[in-house]
């Protein structure tokens, strides 16, 4: 019974901290997904800022988002849209692709 | 049939890493095979299920639908490893001790194995469905099915050879200390998947990252080699972690060994000494 009690300790914290969230200001960028390609294949979004990033999947596949330096993945549904935030990032070149069409799927957001 | 192969094994791999941990963590219980088996098999049938159903739990939430379920899977997994970890920490030596007299016929009883076969479930779920979703769109792509059959084989096998190696050296461990490492390697796992559920949470805005590149650690070891993935998969290891994910690592390792030093106290030692 107590070990129970820890492991809803641990849900219980995680919940906690997830709800004194305070939205800070964003920036809003968008990518669409075509014939297994990103466009636009670069995306510029300010740095310093948290962005919100919206991928529109306009293939009849599902696709990965994923970047390793933006250490985000999410997977875009056929005919789907995402959203998913970034950042605040520093000013640079963070590459991103689609796990499910890598050959193709390839593009990076610069933030300035 | 290469491309396949690999996102499959990365897949596979981290999957069959948990089922290899909890493999070694429940040595010595009889029939253990059949609960991993289950585990497995429950994980693969979740797994074609959220894929089927991957649009509505992209909708759900206001967009946020996979985040929740990512890291609501994880936390799940979290508090079933700190339950067996606390359970083993009262019983482990014991455990040891007559598996040391009695050979393999040792620990059943109130042993929570339906614990670990959730933990395996999860993990086989999470990383087949993406697996499965990916083959969708493979085959939806003109892949024929000898790439896409040749590619699951080399994959899976590969992600199965890796675990079973990782087995194979847990075992070396002198029995002596063999369930006190295994129960530090459940514990560290368990941190590694509190943080990457925070990074979901950070990723649908409903956590603050606290800093949303705490260290860059790829140039050193990037998550991309099959060390950074193994350790990333085992001991939650990340090369660009938000800070929020490095608060929940630490607060989950330390309230489950909190928990274990707490309750996991051989209450028959105490009176045996005396």
């Amino acid at each position: 019974m107590t070990s129970r009690t820890l492991s809803n300790l641990i849900v219980v914290c995680a919940l906690g901290l997830g709800a004194g969230v305070a939205s800070a200001q964003e920036a809003e960028a968008q990518l669409v997904i075509r014939s297994h390609k990103f466009e636009p294949a670069e995306i510029t979004v300010p740095a310093g800022k948290k962005v919100k990033l919206v991928i529109d999947n306009q293939d009849a596949t599902a696709e990965e988002f994923e970047s390793y330096e933006l250490n985000r993945e999410k997977v875009v549904p056929p005919k789907g849209k995402i959203t998913l935030f970034v950042g605040p990032l520093k000013p640079g070149r963070y590459p991103f692709f689609g796990d499910f069409h890598k050959d193709t799927a390839q593009g990076v957001l610069i933030a300035k | 049939m290469a491309g396949i192969a690999v996102l499959v094994f990365r897949e596979v791999l981290e999957a069959a890493l948990v089922v290899s941990v909890v493999f070694a963590a429940t040595r010595g219980v009889p029939g253990r095979e059949r609960w991993i088996g289950a585990g497995i098999a429950a994980g693969v049938l979740g797994a074609v299920a959220v894929a089927l159903s991957a649009g509505l739990i992209a909708e759900a939430a206001a967009g946020m639908g996979q985040e929740l379920f990512n890291a609501s899977v994880l936390f799940a997994a979290v508090a079933m490893i700190a339950w067996h970890a606390v359970w083993m920490a009262t019983h482990g030596k014991e455990i040891a001790m007559q598996m040391h007299a009695l050979g393999a016929e040792v620990s059943h009883g109130r042993r929570p194995l339906a614990a670990l076969l959730i933990v395996v479930a999860l993990a086989v779920l999470r990383e087949g469905s993406e697996v499965v979703l990916f083959l969708f769109a493979q085959a939806a792509g003109g892949s024929g099915w000898i790439d896409i059959a040749g590619g699951i084989a080399l994959g899976i096998a590969g992600g199965v050879a890796t675990g079973f190696a990782l087995y194979v050296g847990l075992l070396r461990i002198p029995i002596r200390h063999f369930f006190t490492a295994t129960n530090w390697l459940l514990l560290l796992l368990a941190a590694g998947m509190a943080s990457q559920a925070a990074r979901f949470l950070v990723q649908a805005d409903l956590l603050p990252s606290l800093g949303s590149r705490l260290w860059d650690t790829s140039g050193l070891l990037s998550e991309r080699s099959l060390l950074g993935q193994t350790l990333h998969a085992l001991i939650g290891y990340d090369a660009r972690p938000a800070g929020v994910q490095v608060v929940f690592y630490i607060v989950t390792g330390a309230l489950i060994a909190i928990g274990m030093r707490v309750w996991g106290k051989p209450r028959k030692r105490i009176t045996g000494a005396a």
